[in-house]
């Protein structure tokens, strides 16, 4: 039930003029089988990664941090192919596997694995070994500034707070200026506003290195967040690939919906900011559908993305009145489909699709069916916004 | 007091213990790394020693110097002399003698350093070797510190291995143990006991060296 979405290229961030424009696309193409507590896991993946993230999904035991070690080259696969910027790392035909010290790809793991005896300029310089000393120093204290640590310069791993050592991590793999880059959830550890500050700086590096960025996550905020691209890998094997609002939302795979927990996702469009109250205006989509949401620093006409949980939803058969939620919108359910005890109904909002779940009671006590004049009920807080 | 026992033998466990570094250090790093199947074989092999009667490991590397065996041949065309009962035999057995002493600790904080670390450090362009020298290396002091005095000490009091191949030449071959037992034999019980107390202190002192550095570093940080 594998569901390709086609990799729309154009959504790629054109390539930037930078002082050393790299740019790489990373292909994998491989087959692993080994022994799990269940049996045998099955690994068996082809994708191609452009410059940009691309975020690898999927539960735990998917084989995510696997697929990463065999692009790595600190496992190896059974057979297949792995190349980045046309150059091949591994390809079992020809016989070819470059060690994993030759094949410039960093690897951010979640364990981070900063050195405990070097201090953290130390950490950033070690993968600068075969520079001299002068350009060594200035490359290292470049980054150390980009990821906003220089004051840690001389500190320890054991010294330093875990966002601090995420920053280190993090500077040590990009100072090397690799030909892909690994993510292990690198920012599994990180309150919210720390995690968006990181994701900025990894923007702008990205911005002027223009090579893949391979981000495995387990968290659904982040595909978000992040994405140019999704891979969603489940027990060994992409189920769907292509934009994170494609993926998330058009194929409704449980996976999908239970890793990322909203069921709705839009595109959306900030139309007004009412700061005194906290809270701003969200068109959705093209359309006419609009939501008020929790006030976020964003200016009108920015685009973000709004999620909902289908089950954070109420649907009224008639205007309701006296409520506290301020968003009520008129729609019409299209279609309803019961899984187990819960009933999911899709209702068009002029533009905007809403899922929303009932339970066998309501759609009975509602006389809910196709084409029924629906107003669906979203409160304020329901509404999780993300960054495009 | 036999001052030149005493100076004797810190020699011997000196050069020893220094010789040991260097040749313990691969042969760790070998049995960490490798994954050659038969290599319990040779892991069983370097530990002989601590189960060996010494009279049994001398008697072998007797043998193996003596002027019938190739390598007795060969130092005997290079130098004209044989190994057996000089300082450079008693170095070669000695060496034999205190292998574990420094192989088993090396190898054991060498596989005690994390392998993210190692993985880390290779996808940041660092060849095996490099990655040993860089981070397995420092990270491991507390084993090589504790490899080396262990060794030392280790070679201070041997005996068996000394008389066998060394016999008891004063100022060559004579080291504190031999002299100790020279001197009971002949009912020389003070001089015996000065000579004793002598390496018991020496001894107690490095093995205090040893576990107190360990201690240290483990007080401050989470990093060995």
């Amino acid at each position: 039930m594998a569901v390709k979405v086609k990799i729309a290229s154009t959504r790629q961030t054109p390539l930037q003029t930078s002082a050393q424009p790299i740019s790489s696309e990373l292909e994998v193409r491989i087959r692993k089988r080994f022994p799990n507590p269940e049996g045998t896991f099955n690994l068996n993946v082809h994708f191609r990664a452009l410059a940009g993230f691309t975020i690898l999904f999927g539960g735990s035991g998917a084989g995510k941090t696997t697929l990463l070690d065999c692009i790595a080259g600190l496992t190896d696969p059974d057979d297949g192919r792995i190349a980045v910027g046309g150059e091949d790392l591994y390809d079992s035909q020809k016989k070819r596997n470059v060690a994993a010290w030759k094949r410039r790809i960093g690897y951010v793991h979640q364990d981070l694995a900063l050195f405990p005896h070097l201090t953290a300029e130390e950490n950033v310089a070690y993968g600068l070994c075969t520079l001299g000393a002068a350009e060594r120093h200035a490359r290292s204290r470049q980054m150390l500034g980009t990821f906003r640590i220089d004051h840690l310069r001389d500190r320890r791993p054991a010294q330093i707070s875990g966002g601090e050592r995420q920053r280190v991590a993090l500077a040590r793999a990009l100072v090397t200026e690799p030909r892909a880059l690994l993510l292990d959830e690198p920012l599994a550890a990180l309150d919210r506003p720390t995690k968006s500050l990181l994701v900025g700086d990894l923007r702008k590096w990205n911005q002027h290195h223009r090579v893949p960025i391979l981000f495995v996550t387990h968290n659904g905020e982040e595909v978000f967040a992040l994405g140019d691209e999704v891979i969603l890998l489940d027990a060994g094997r992409i189920v769907a690939q292509g934009q994170p609002h494609e993926v998330m939302r058009a194929p409704r795979l449980e996976t999908v919906a239970h890793l990322s927990g909203f069921e709705n996702i839009f595109d959306a469009t900030v139309v007004a900011l009412r700061e005194d109250r906290g809270t701003m205006t969200c068109r959705l989509g093209s359309g006419a559908a609009e939501l008020e949401t929790p006030l976020i620093r964003a200016e009108v006409g920015s685009r973000l993305r709004v999620g909902v949980r289908a089950g954070d939803l109420l649907l009224a058969t008639e205007h309701p009145r006296g409520l506290s939620a301020r968003n009520i919108l008129p729609g019409t359910v299209r279609q309803l489909e019961q899984r187990d005890v819960i009933v999911s109904a899709m209702v068009d909002c002029g533009g905007a699709e809403f899922e929303v779940h009932l339970t066998l009671a309501a759609r009975d006590g509602l006389e809910l069916g196709p084409g029924k004049s629906v107003w669906v009920v979203v409160k304020t807080h329901s509404c999780h916004l993300m960054a495009v | 007091m036999n001052w030149e026992a005493f100076w004797l033998t810190v020699r011997l466990a000196a050069v020893v213990s220094t010789l040991l570094i260097a040749i313990g250090i691969p042969i760790a790093y070998w049995l960490t790394y490798s994954r050659w199947r038969w290599k319990f074989l040779v892991e069983a092999a370097v530990a002989l020693p601590i189960v060996l009667p010494p009279t049994v490991l001398g008697f072998y590397i007797l043998v193996a110097l003596g002027s019938r065996s190739p390598l007795g041949r060969w130092w005997e065309s290079l130098t004209g002399h044989t190994l057996a009962f000089t300082f450079e035999g008693l170095v070669i057995g000695s060496l034999l003698y205190s292998l574990p002493f420094a192989v088993q600790p090396f190898a054991a904080s060498f596989g005690a350093v994390d392998k993210s670390l190692l993985r880390a450090s290779a996808s940041l362009g660092h060849s095996p070797v490099q990655t040993f020298r860089r981070i397995v290396l420092p990270l491991s002091k507390a084993g090589l510190v504790t490899g080396f005095a262990l060794s030392f000490a280790h070679t201070l009091g041997e005996f068996g291995v000394v008389l066998m191949v060394g016999g008891n030449i004063p100022g060559v071959t004579r080291t504190i143990s031999i002299d100790v037992y020279d001197q009971v034999q002949t009912a020389n019980y003070s001089s015996a006991n000065q000579t004793a107390l002598l390496l018991l202190i020496i001894s107690f002192v490095v093995l205090s060296m040893v576990y107190g550095f360990n201690r240290r570093l483990w007080a401050v940080g989470p990093w060995r």
